[in-house]
């Protein structure tokens, strides 16, 4: 009780600065150094998560540019714009580099970079050097994957499926060996996390006292060192059948192409929990900060995490109920996979339940959680529904297992992430960003979200199945809409990008704290200094991530509310 | 009560199509479809009502708590347990309910009706075999009766493909050196589009056949034409004679097979014991294996049998049969399966078909 709480400390410091420090910014991490060498070779896990949004806003960017290309071939059933071979080409490159590049190191790598240590109060990650060396993996990973996407092109789409993989002409091995290396940025990115949150917590921190974002973060790394070796194994194996005529999968050869489908999905299905996870501990976050509240369960949310983390490594077999599994096999994966709906929806409540008497401020980042909550949800229960033995068996491999998995990427995960962008920005570069353009950018990216996935769902109950370059003429209606609906998506990414580079350039700075977070990130100075603290935080023993019952909501209040 | 939940169903038949059409639903035209259908309703509409009110629940939450000049401080409110255990317990009963419902459904498609016709398919690069067990084979058309189980055993020759006829809401991969089956009774006449649901490569997308549902008389007249047809190209004519053995049905193009593969110089087709396990009756039989294991002979295991020799060996039988794995096509595999499947006794070639290959998981 004696000692005064580190906002406290914080507080007083932030009215002491008198204007004579305008003209000279307080030094912080991004003008401390400014040499190239100062970037390339940074241990500061804030430059090195800085690093990755730029290389993860890369992959999206071209990934997106495939992705709206697919959708102009599909304006027609028939062939135009390019060649059976170059579409096969190409929605292999969408998924590759949205999946390697983009969705699984996103928010881990960036954000999780930037903010794990200064949510846990401490300087860095336990390991920096091994955090830099997992952008170089991420780099090289990237460069082998996309000379080989470039140069032969591989047709099999991401999942790699053998025998097709094992036979094709196509260049497979170099993108195989790309994802294998980037498989071990994710694995060197989680462990570091791992050992984080064990040893570098500030005094005082208890587990649960930790934010729900590291919660987040915390069992996505878990899934990362457990579940990533596998998929290095298998696709080592597909690699050394291709190259060296091992019988491994290619039944020609003595192999089993099942064994293919088992391991892949083994690590790709726990995947899609570390496209997610730490999406929802963005949300835990968001909604806290903006209803001005403590989350509604942060038990529930914290549990919930790892027991999706665990869950989820128990539902591969869902991928394969029409691949020949037997009656049993299939219903076990059935009711497993239920288990982790239950424990997305417990999360879901808690997120609505957190509004509940708090002072909700509508602002970008909330935005993109309204939008989050709906997307979440309907993608979400029609993976329940997929889960669903005889609908699956109608859906399986049409459009509407694409629209489910891209409702939870794009609608859930990357709103999210674009939340996380807006919520973060000013913490991350000291900028403000324009609320209107912002939610503008928001507004379009929703609607082009819905018009471009919500007509696959129908395509799918129709019956067209995915990977199709040509379609029957009946399936074109909803075609059109659909890449109708990508140029309104695009539109709204384009809005958001421009609004935040804008940002970077022009915007106004920042002030400490400027959405009233109690978070502790919030605690150090917008941008913060290279070692994110003065001197060591310290969690007294009624603070909190979420201790919104000692202030009021905006900074300004904040300084005369506690 | 059956009486009076049809008179439900008839008086909900024009909802029922309302939300067929509102979902793009294909026409129905197996005994499934319905089913799955209205267990797709059920599912797609609890969907739309839950994002719905969580997503106006949320701003409904917003609207009463939304942030106003001078607010106060948040009240530091903790969930009442019965929110935390029923936010848990609530859905958690509605998905095992889903879970129940799907389970009960998808055990009847996996299982086919002992009196089921068998097709056998033969999927490669970019196209589709069918071959009768009566004789005629016919490339990326099939034609089965309507109102009569036909049960597909499929097996690809090249990579992985997938069987999908949305009008009957079934599908199912077409794996190399592996058979697989599905079955339908088809309900409504008519021409089908057969589509390839899993990738394999540049002709992926038209890799396309027709599924043509015949009423029963007519296929039981196309089927007479076949045989003929299949007899005269033989150079036969004549009266036709369903037993006359130069026909060729799947059997004996299978047996013709087995004689040109030389798998007669260790299987013998009388009982008799050889080198391996005799074919007579070997169909349906339980067979333990030399690590012990008890085995149910069935299309699966035979093809297994064929092109993986070595991994599920019969006890008391020396392991020296070589693959046949590249050596044998597709439509050889499948013949030969049709022969050993011929060769019962009496007893057991009674029945056409004796029964399911899976059972269904709950009788075991």
């Amino acid at each position: 009780m004696s000692q005064p709480s580190n906002v406290e400390r914080d507080e007083q410091f932030l009215e002491t600065p008198p204007l004579t420090e305008v003209k000279v910014p307080r030094r912080n991490y991004l003008n401390d150094g400014t040499t190239v060498r100062s970037w390339l070779l940074t241990l500061d896990h804030k430059r090195i998560a800085i690093m990755y949004l730029v290389l993860t806003m890369v992959g999206f960017l071209l990934g997106g540019v495939f992705a709206l290309l697919i959708r102009i071939k599909l304006l027609t059933p028939g062939p135009w714009l390019f060649s059976a071979n170059a579409y096969n080409r190409l929605f292999t490159m969408h998924g590759v580099v949205m999946i390697f590049l983009f969705l699984i190191p996103a928010i881990p790598g960036v954000f999780g970079n930037f903010l794990l240590p200064l949510m846990l109060g401490a300087k860095d990650v336990a390991f920096p050097k091994l955090n830099l060396f997992s952008v170089y993996l991420y780099l090289a990973g990237a460069a082998l994957a996309l000379w080989g996407l470039v140069h032969g092109g591989a047709d099999t789409g991401w999942t790699f499926y053998t025998p097709y993989s094992t036979t094709t002409p196509a260049q497979v091995v170099p993108i195989l060996l790309g994802a294998f290396i980037l498989g071990f940025s994710s694995i060197v990115t989680g462990l570091n996390f791992i050992v984080t949150v064990h040893t570098m917590r500030a005094p005082g921190l208890t587990w649960f006292k930790l934010p729900l974002f590291v919660w987040g973060i915390y069992a996505t790394a878990i899934i990362q060192v457990i579940a990533t070796p596998v998929l290095g194994m298998v696709l080592l194996l597909v690699a050394v059948e291709r190259s060296f005529g091992f019988g491994i999968f290619d039944p020609s050869r003595g192999g089993d192409p099942v064994l293919f489908e088992h391991l892949f999905w083994f690590y790709s299905h726990p995947a899609v929990y570390i496209m997610i996870l730490p999406a929802m501990g963005v949300v835990s976050e968001v909604v806290a900060c903006f209803s001005h509240n403590r989350p509604y369960g942060y038990k529930v949310i914290a549990y919930s995490s790892l027991g999706i983390a665990f869950i989820g490594f128990l539902g591969w077999g869902h991928h394969m109920f029409v691949s020949g599994e037997s009656v049993f096999i299939a219903g076990a994966f059935s009711f497993l996979t239920m288990l982790v709906g239950v424990f997305s929806a417990a999360k879901t409540f808690s997120w609505v339940g957190t509004m509940y008497k708090g002072s909700v401020d509508f602002k970008t980042p909330f935005a993109y959680i309204v939008g989050f909550l709906f997307f979440f949800v309907f993608g979400g229960m029609t993976g329940v529904a997929v889960a669903t033995l005889p609908l699956d068996v109608h859906w399986h491999d049409t459009y509407f297992i694409v629209a489910h998995f891209h409702f939870i990427m794009v609608g859930a995960a990357v709103m999210a992430y674009m939340a996380a962008v807006h919520y973060w920005f000013p913490l991350m570069f000291g900028k403000k960003y324009s609320e209107r353009w912002g939610l503008s950018g928001a507004f379009f990216t929703f609607v082009g979200f819905v018009v471009t996935f919500f007509p696959q769902f129908l395509l799918g109950n129709e019956g067209m199945p995915r990977r199709y370059y040509q379609y029957p003429d009946h399936f074109q209606v909803l075609n059109v809409v659909s890449t109708v609906g990508s140029w309104i998506l695009a539109m709204g990414v384009g809005v958001t990008l421009l609004t935040l580079i804008y940002a970077l350039i022009a915007g106004e700075p920042a002030e400490k704290n400027s959405w009233g977070s109690r978070g502790f990130e919030w605690r150090a100075d917008c941008p913060p200094i290279t070692h994110n603290f003065d001197t060591q935080p310290v969690i007294g023993p009624h603070d909190g991530p979420y201790s919104y019952h000692l202030t009021h909501g905006t900074a300004s209040e904040a300084k005369h509310g506690s | 009560m059956n009486e009076l939940l049809e008179g439900l169903g008839g008086a909900l038949a024009p909802l029922d199509e309302l939300m067929r059409k509102m979902l793009f639903l294909p026409e129905r035209a197996s005994t499934f479809a319905a089913e799955v259908d209205h267990l797709h309703y059920f599912i797609i509409t609890l969907t739309m009502i839950s994002s719905t009110g969580i997503f106006l629940g949320a701003l409904l939450l917003y609207a009463k708590y939304r942030r106003r000049a001078g607010h106060r401080l948040a009240e530091a409110v903790h969930p009442p347990a019965w929110f935390e255990v029923s936010i848990l317990v609530v859905p958690g009963i509605f998905f095992l309910l889903w879970f129940f419902m799907g389970f009960k459904g998808f055990v009847r498609m996996t299982t086919p009706p002992a009196d089921a016709m068998d097709v056998y398919v033969m999927a490669k690069k970019w196209m589709w075999k069918f071959s009768y067990p009566d004789g005629p084979n016919s490339i990326n058309v099939i034609r089965v009766p309507a109102h009569r189980p036909v049960r597909l055993l499929m097996t690809s020759r090249d990579v992985i493909h997938s069987f999908y006829v949305p009008e009957l809401r079934v599908k199912e991969d077409v794996l190399p050196s592996r058979t697989t089956q599905l079955w339908f009774n088809a309900t409504t006449p008519g021409r089908y589009e057969i589509l390839c649901a899993e990738y394999c490569g540049t002709g992926h997308s038209t890799m396309r056949g027709v599924l043509d549902v015949m009423e029963p008389v007519e296929f039981d007249e196309w089927m007479q034409t076949q045989r003929m047809g299949l007899a005269s190209r033989q150079d036969m004519g004549g009266p036709l004679n369903p037993d006359d053995e130069s026909i060729g049905t799947l059997a004996q193009q299978g047996r013709k097979a087995a004689a040109e593969l030389e798998c007669f110089k260790c299987h013998s087709i009388d009982g008799s014991a050889h080198i391996g396990p005799t074919w007579l009756g070997l169909y349906h039989r339980n067979e333990r294996l030399t690590d012990g294991r008890e085995i149910f002979v069935d299309e699966a295991y035979l093809t297994r049998s064929m092109m993986d020799p070595m991994a599920e060996i019969v006890a008391g039988y020396a392991p020296v049969m070589p693959t046949f794995q590249g050596r044998m096509t597709a439509p050889q595999t499948a013949a030969i399966i049709e022969y050993i499947k011929s060769l019962q006794d009496d007893r057991i070639a009674q029945q056409k078909n004796p029964g399911p290959v899976y059972e269904p998981a709950f009788k075991r």
